[in-house]
C-alpha cells in the first residue's frame, strides 16, 4: 500500500521502521532534511522535504495515487491542514491525524466531518485510560484488553520469594484456582513461548491471558493482592495527566498534581476542582517527602523528560510505593529499562503506533482484519483479536488436532459472551471471537496465517 | 565491520556472475568452439564453488550494514567479480596472459571498452558475446541487478540505500519509488527494454543476428566492445547512425525516462543536466564539422561521423567509425575535452559527469562572487532546488580525488616510455570509461603495447572511474579494515 506519513519525528520514525517492514511503500514528509536523511539510511522509504500541508510538497509526495496519509507531526493544527489539503488533492484517500490537545476534544467529531478524518489518534488519553486501568488493579505491570475488556493480556513479574518463583507452569492453574494461560515469558530480554513443563525463575516478565473477572481472583491467590489505591501522586501537569486526573475525577482516589510550571499549575487547577495541584519540582526530594510520599499509594511519573521520570519513578520504588508507573517517551532500550526499579513503564509512542498499525492492516485486508492488536513483551510478541467468519479455516475441529505455527497459539475464546481459555479439545466456530498470540517478529494479518 | 553479512552479499554476486555466464558457455557449445566451451565451464564451476563455500563459511551472519559495508562491499564485489570474470579468457587460451585477461574483464564491467586483443575477429563467439555481455551487465550495475532479485526480507536493515549510492553514479543519487526493490526493477526494466529496441533497430539494418545482439549489449552498457577489427569504419550508415542515436539515448539519466512513462514530459525537459547534455553534443558536433571541412567527400559523411564520434565519446562508449586519431589537432582536443565531461548522472555512462561538472562551475561562480561581497549569504541551485551543503563538499572532495588519481597515474604509466599524448589520453579514456585514446591507444590500435604495470594502474582507474573513487578508495584505507 502506498503510504504517506508527514512528521518524522518519534512516532513517525517508529512508524517507518513498523510500515517499511511490513512491506508497504512509504514516503516521509518533514520540513527537517536532517532527520529525513538518517531515516532514508535506517529504512526503505522515500521522503520529501518541505512543509506537509503545503499542496506543492504533499503533490511530491504522491499524494494523488496515495491510498493513506498519516499525519503525526508536533502541530495539531498543521497535522488537520495537512489532512485537509491532502484530501482535497484525493477524494479516496485515508487519513489518519494525530490530535493531542485536550481543548479539540470534544469537538472531535464535528473535526472528523469538517477536515475529512478517517481516524484522529490520541495518544495521550489513550496512554492515560492505560494508566487509569493500572491504578484500578494494582499489581500488574500492564494490561492489555481484548474483547470489549472482557478478556485482557496481563503482564506480572515474578519476585523473589513470590509463590510464582520456581513454579512450573502446568501447575499455575491450580495454584490459582481459575484457568489462564502464560502466552510469553520475558527471560533476559528475550521472549520465550512456553510449554507446560516450563519452570519460572526470579525475574521472570509472565504474559497471561485470562477472562478480566478473573484477575482479582488470581491476584488474591498469588498473594499479590494489595490496597486498593487511594492516594495517588502524578509528577508533571501535561496532556496526559489532566486526561488522567479527569478520567479519576469521580472515583475515590485522592490525587496530587506535581507541577513546576505556575501558570499551568493554575489552569490545572481551575479545570480539575477536585485535584490537589502543587506547585513544585517533583525532583525534589523535600517537596516528595512533604507530599507524603511515603503514605501514597501509588506514584505516576509524566514530566516531560524520560530521564527526570525514571530518577522519581526510582525514588518512588525506593520509598516501597506499592504501584509505580513510569511514562518513557523517547528512550527505547528494553532491556536496560527492564532492570531498572520504574513499575510499569507506559509509552505513549507505543500506543499511537500500535492504533495506526492496527488501522493500516485493517486497510490491507477489508474482510478478516484484526479487531485489535496489541505488542507485548518488549515488542517481541504481538496478540491481535480476530472474527471467525466463514473464511476460516480449522472451524468446529478441535484445537489440539490443528497445525498451528511454531511461535504462535490461540490464547482466548470469545463464544458470545462466554470466555474460555482453551484447551485440546476446545472448538471456534464462525462468529466466535479469538485471540491469537505470535512471536518470532512475523505480523499476523488474518487467523489463517497461524496456520501451517 | 560485518564480515559474514559481506560474505554473503558476495556470494550472492557470484552466483549471479556464474548464472550469467552460462548464455556465453550454450553460444560456445552452439558454435563448437571447444576451448572457449572449457573455458566458461570450467569458470561457471570455480566460480560456483567459491559462491558456495563463501555461503556456507558466512552462515548465521547478524544484521547490521550500515554506510562503511555498503561502499566496502561494492568495492569488494566488483573486484572479486572481476578476478573471477577473466577466468574463461585465460582458460580458454584466448587472452593467455592473466594480468592481460583481467584487463579485458575490467574493461568489460567498467564498460570503458579499452582492448588488449589486436585482432577482435579472431577471438571465439562464445568470448565475444560475453565481452560484450560484461559491459552490459556493468552499465546499470550488478548489485542493483542483485537488489532486484532478492527478496525483500533478505535485504536487512540499512543495506540498501548504501548500495545503490555507492554504485550508481551521480553526486546525488535517490529513488524512483519508496521501495528500492521496485526501484531497481524499474530502473532494469526500462534498460532491458531500451536493449531490445536497439538490436530490433540494428536487425532491420541487416546485420546477423549475433553481431547485432552484442552491439546492442554493448552500446546499452555504453561499454563499446566491438565484434569487428576496424570497429565501426565496415558498417553501413545506417547501423551506424543507429548506434550514435541509442549511445546518446544510454547516457541520459534513467529517472527522465520514468519520468517520461509517466507522462511528466515537462519536468523532463526542464532538467538542466539534459539540457546542458543536448548542448554540448550539438555544439561539439558543429565545432567538429566546421574543422572537418572538406576533410571526407560529403557534408553527410563529415556530420555522419561527427556525431558518431561526438556521441561515443560524451556517452563514454568508445566505439569508433573512423579513425578519428587522424583528425586535425583542433577536433581532437573537443574529442578530448568530451572525454573529461561524461554523461549524465544515473545512466550506464561513464566519467565525471554533466551533473557534477554543472555543480562544479556553480561552485566556482559561487566563489568569485562570495569574494566580491564577502557577507553575502549564496546558495546554489540544480533545477530551482537548493543543493545541500554537504553535496557540494562532496563534489569538491571529488575533484580533489579525481584529480590527484590522474595525476599519480600518469606519471606510473609514463614509465612505459610512449609520448604524452598517448600516456594522457589512455589514462583519461580508462578512468572515464570510455576506450580509446590517441597515437598508439587510438581508435584504431589497442593497449597490449602496456606493460603489466601499467595495465594495473589502469585497472586500478577504470574500477575508480566506474564505481566514482571512493568505494575503491576505501578498500585502500588501512581504517576501513582496523576493527576499532
Amino acid at each position: 500500500m502506498k503510504i504517506i506519513i508527514a512528521g518524522n519525528g518519534k512516532v513517525g520514525a517508529s512508524l517507518a521502521r513498523q510500515l517499511s517492514a511490513e512491506g508497504h511503500s512509504l514516503t516521509i514528509i518533514d520540513a527537517d532534511p536532517k532527520v529525513l536523511e538518517t531515516s532514508i539510511e535506517k529504512y526503505d522509504v522515500m521522503t520529501v522535504n518541505g512543509n506537509c500541508a503545503s499542496m506543492h510538497v504533499l503533490k511530491e509526495a504522491g499524494v494523488e495515487d496515495a491510498q493513506l496519509l498519516i499525519a503525526v507531526t508536533d502541530a495539531d493544527e498543521v497535522n488537520l491542514l495537512c489532512c485537509m489539503t491532502a484530501h482535497g488533492l484525493n477524494k479516496e484517500l485515508h487519513t489518519l491525524a494525530r490530535i493531542r490537545n485536550p481543548e479539540y476534544i470534544d469537538q472531535i467529531y464535528q473535526m472528523r466531518d469538517y477536515f475529512a478524518l478517517s481516524l484522529a489518534v490520541n495518544p495521550d488519553r489513550q496512554a492515560a485510560r492505560e494508566i487509569e486501568r493500572l491504578l484500578r488493579m494494582p499489581g500488574f505491570l500492564k494490561r492489555e484488553p481484548f474483547a470489549k475488556g472482557r478478556v485482557e493480556i496481563v503482564e506480572l513479574k515474578v519476585e523473589k520469594g513470590s509463590k510464582l518463583c520456581g513454579l512450573q507452569l502446568s501447575g499455575l492453574n491450580n495454584l490459582i484456582k481459575c484457568r489462564v494461560l502464560v502466552c510469553s515469558v520475558l527471560r533476559n530480554g528475550k521472549a520465550i513461548a512456553p510449554g507446560g513443563g516450563f519452570v519460572l525463575e526470579e525475574d521472570d516478565r509472565i504474559f497471561v491471558t485470562a477472562s478480566t473477572n478473573d484477575l482479582a481472583v488470581m491476584l488474591k491467590n498469588l498473594g499479590m493482592i494489595t490496597r486498593k489505591v487511594n492516594r495517588a501522586i502524578i509528577c508533571g501537569g501535561g496532556r496526559i495527566s489532566y486526561y488522567l486526573a479527569q478520567q479519576l475525577q469521580n472515583s475515590d482516589i485522592s490525587l496530587q498534581i506535581i507541577e513546576k510550571d505556575y501558570d499551568r499549575c493554575v489552569q490545572l487547577a481551575g479545570m480539575l476542582p477536585n485535584v490537589n495541584v502543587i506547585y513544585g519540582d517533583a525532583a525534589n526530594e523535600s517537596l516528595m517527602e512533604s507530599e507524603r510520599i511515603d503514605d501514597s499509594d501509588a506514584l505516576i511519573t509524566l514530566t516531560g523528560i524520560d530521564e527526570v521520570n525514571m530518577v522519581i519513578s526510582i525514588y518512588g520504588s525506593s520509598k516501597e510505593v506499592p504501584q509505580v508507573i513510569t511514562k518513557i517517551s523517547e528512550l527505547e532500550n528494553n532491556s536496560i529499562l527492564a532492570s531498572l526499579p520504574l513499575g510499569s513503564v507506559i509509552s505513549p509512542k507505543e500506543v499511537c503506533c500500535n492504533t495506526i498499525v492496527h488501522y493500516v492492516r485493517a486497510m490491507e485486508n477489508q474482510t478478516g482484519a484484526a479487531l485489535s492488536v496489541h505488542t507485548i513483551a518488549d515488542g517481541q510478541v504481538e496478540a491481535a483479536e480476530f472474527v471467525v467468519d466463514k473464511n476460516t479455516l480449522h472451524c468446529g475441529e478441535p484445537l489440539k488436532n490443528i497445525k498451528i505455527k511454531k511461535d504462535a497459539l490461540i490464547a482466548c475464546i470469545i463464544h458470545g459472551s462466554k470466555t474460555e481459555i482453551p484447551g485440546g479439545n476446545s472448538t471456534f466456530n464462525v462468529g466466535d471471537s479469538i485471540i491469537v498470540v505470535a512471536g518470532g517478529g512475523k505480523a499476523i494479518n488474518q487467523i489463517n496465517d497461524i496456520f501451517e | 565491520m560485518n564480515y559474514k553479512m559481506m560474505g554473503r552479499f558476495i556470494a550472492q554476486i557470484l552466483a549471479i556472475e556464474a548464472a550469467a555466464m552460462l548464455p556465453a558457455l550454450l553460444i560456445s557449445l552452439g558454435y563448437r568452439e571447444g576451448n572457449a566451451a572449457r573455458g566458461f565451464l570450467w569458470s561457471i564451476v570455480i566460480i560456483a564453488a567459491v559462491a558456495a563455500v563463501l555461503w556456507l563459511l558466512c552462515r548465521g551472519a547478524k544484521k547490521g550494514f550500515y554506510a562503511k559495508e555498503g561502499l566496502t562491499c561494492t568495492g569488494l564485489s566488483w573486484l572479486v567479480m572481476s578476478l573471477l570474470g577473466c577466468l574463461p579468457f585465460v582458460i580458454s587460451g584466448e587472452i593467455p596472459h592473466y594480468i592481460d585477461a583481467l584487463f579485458e574483464m575490467v574493461s568489460g564491467f567498467t564498460t570503458t571498452g579499452s582492448s588488449v586483443v589486436p585482432a577482435v575477429e579472431d577471438l571465439s563467439k562464445g568470448v565475444l558475446y560475453w565481452r560484450s555481455f560484461s559491459n552490459w551487465i556493468g552499465g546499470m550495475g550488478i548489485l542493483v541487478f542483485l537488489l532486484a532479485v532478492v527478496p525483500v526480507s533478505e535485504q536487512k536493515g540499512g543495506f540498501t540505500m548504501h548500495l545503490l549510492r555507492a554504485e550508481s553514479p551521480g553526486p546525488n543519487v535517490g529513488k524512483l519509488v519508496p521501495r528500492m526493490k521496485q526501484t531497481a526493477i524499474i530502473l532494469y526494466v526500462i534498460y532491458i527494454l531500451l536493449t531490445v529496441v536497439d538490436f530490433i533497430f540494428l536487425l532491420f539494418g541487416k546485420m546477423p543476428v549475433f553481431d547485432a545482439m552484442c552491439t546492442a549489449l554493448s552500446t546499452a552498457g555504453t561499454g563499446g566492445f566491438g565484434i569487428k577489427n576496424d570497429g565501426f569504419a565496415s558498417f553501413s550508415p545506417y547501423i551506424q547512425n543507429v548506434t550514435t542515436v541509442f549511445m546518446l539515448i544510454f547516457g541520459v539519466n534513467f529517472s527522465c525516462y520514468y519520468l517520461l512513462l509517466l507522462r511528466q514530459v515537462k519536468s523532463v525537459f526542464r532538467d538542466e543536466e539534459l539540457r546542458t547534455y543536448i548542448g554540448m553534443i550539438i555544439v561539439a558536433a558543429l565545432l567538429i564539422v566546421l574543422n572537418l571541412r572538406g576533410y571526407y567527400e560529403t557534408l553527410g559523411e563529415t556530420i555522419r561521423h561527427a556525431m558518431f564520434q561526438v556521441g561515443t565519446v560524451m556517452s563514454t562508449t568508445g566505439f569508433a567509425s573512423t579513425d578519428f586519431d587522424k583528425w586535425p589537432t583542433f577536433s581532437k582536443t573537443v574529442i578530448l575535452c568530451l572525454m573529461f565531461v561524461g554523461a549524465c548522472a544515473g545512466s550506464t555512462a561513464g566519467g565525471f559527469k554533466i551533473g557534477r561538472m554543472l555543480l562544479v562551475f556553480k561552485i566556482l561562480g559561487r566563489n568569485i562572487r562570495q569574494i566580491l561581497h564577502p557577507n553575502r549569504v549564496l546558495v546554489v541551485r540544480n533545477n530551482d532546488d537548493v543543493v545541500d551543503e554537504k553535496v557540494l563538499q562532496n563534489t569538491n572532495g571529488y575533484l580533489a580525488a579525481y584529480a590527484i588519481i590522474l595525476v599519480v597515474s600518469l606519471l606510473l604509466v609514463s614509465l612505459d616510455g610512449f609520448s604524452v599524448e598517448t600516456n594522457v589520453s589512455a589514462v583519461i579514456s580508462c578512468f572515464n570509461n570510455i576506450g580509446p585514446g590517441f597515437d598508439v591507444v587510438g581508435p584504431m590500435c589497442n593497449f597490449a603495447s602496456y606493460g603489466w604495470l601499467s595495465k594495473i594502474v589502469l585497472i586500478f582507474d577504470m574500477l575508480a572511474g566506474r564505481l566514482e573513487i571512493f568505494p575503491i578508495l576505501v578498500l585502500l584505507s588501512g581504517s576501513t579494515w582496523k576493527n576499532k
